[in-house]
């Protein structure tokens, strides 16, 4: 009698923990860099840098961010706008905040994110605008630089 | 007669293709809405609107005026407080030695809390060195502490339109 031999196929099967885990990991690594906040951080504005620019200890209560490119386009809240209409979008903002029944308005910080390159005199005229619509506090955002600033030009 | 205790366990097969799918399209996603976002800060200035009928409020301390005059594509040609000119590549840094001096923190931090400096800026001029003026004149790091020098910094208005 003759007995056929049962052909065992086997399914080669690569072990596959060790990729899951780096995929994972990777996952988690960009989940936690990632940043979302494009509207307020434009990449086409190059800040200027100083060592003594720090982060601020706690968020700021009311935040409004106008920024400035080095062609001296005004960014404000994703649009690009001229000084006419940010005066027109400022006043609407304090109008908002003033509307709160704290008054939110004195609790309000113009960030201001202008370009290195960019003139002074607009920066001021972006100062300037805001305190029309009646905001006094102002940070002027710089980046952060671990080189003193002051030795060269 | 030889018993074999073979081991006919089932072996429960989880799909994991739909899984490693979603994971490498999360993975996608994040490479792709990634960018680099270099580390910022802030100085922060208070100042208001100066009222038209309202006195200016009395101060003890004169206000230190700082004049930063533009020169050719918005360089920067002269930087003088009051009557002193600073010159040289490391100007800055002798405005910054200069306000040490006149303010003589040796007391500790704080002691030049009610003294103001105006900025007067030229229109043209680069705004990367009004950045350094303010760096220069709001304080300075000593073993990795930051002191604080002078905290009530202000613009003039722009004086010069296109």
């Amino acid at each position: 009698m003759r007995l056929t031999k049962a052909k065992r196929h086997e399914i080669t099967e690569g072990d596959m923990t060790p990729m899951i885990d780096m995929t994972f990991q990777l996952i988690a690594f960009f989940m936690v860099l990632i940043n979302f906040s494009d509207v307020e951080q434009d990449q086409r504005v190059n800040l200027p840098a100083s060592e003594l620019a720090k982060p601020p200890d706690t968020a700021y209560d009311e935040p409004l961010t106008v920024q400035m490119t080095a062609d001296e386009t005004i960014l404000f809240g994703g649009d690009e706008i001229d000084i006419d209409q940010l005066r027109g979008r400022l006043r609407t903002e304090a109008t908002l905040l003033r509307a709160y029944k704290d008054n939110r308005l004195k609790d309000a910080t113009v960030v201001i994110r202008a370009d290195l390159r960019s003139r002074t005199g607009r920066v001021q005229e972006i100062i300037e605008a805001c305190q029309e619509a009646g905001f006094d506090t102002f940070a002027l955002r710089g980046r952060q630089s671990d080189v003193p600033t002051l030795t060269s030009e | 007669m030889k018993i074999r205790h073979t081991d006919h366990r089932d072996r429960i097969d989880v799909p994991m293709t739909p899984m490693i799918d979603i994971v490498f399209q999360l993975l996608v996603f994040f490479i792709m809405s990634f960018k680099i976002v270099l580390p910022e800060g802030d100085f922060n200035i208070r100042m208001p609107l100066p009222a038209n009928d309202a006195p200016a409020a009395p101060s003890e301390l004169p206000v230190f005026n700082l004049r930063m005059t533009a020169g050719e594509g918005g360089g920067l040609e002269q930087l003088s407080m009051d009557s002193r000119v600073f010159e040289g590549e490391d100007r800055f840094a002798k405005l910054h030695s200069y306000i040490r001096g006149l303010i003589d923190d040796s007391g500790g931090p704080g002691t030049a809390e009610d003294q103001e400096v105006e900025i007067n800026a030229d229109y043209d001029l680069h705004y990367d060195y009004v950045m350094r003026a303010i760096t220069a004149l709001s304080g300075y790091l000593e073993n990795g502490q930051r002191h604080q020098l002078i905290e009530k910094i202000r613009l003039t208005p722009p004086t010069e339109s296109e």
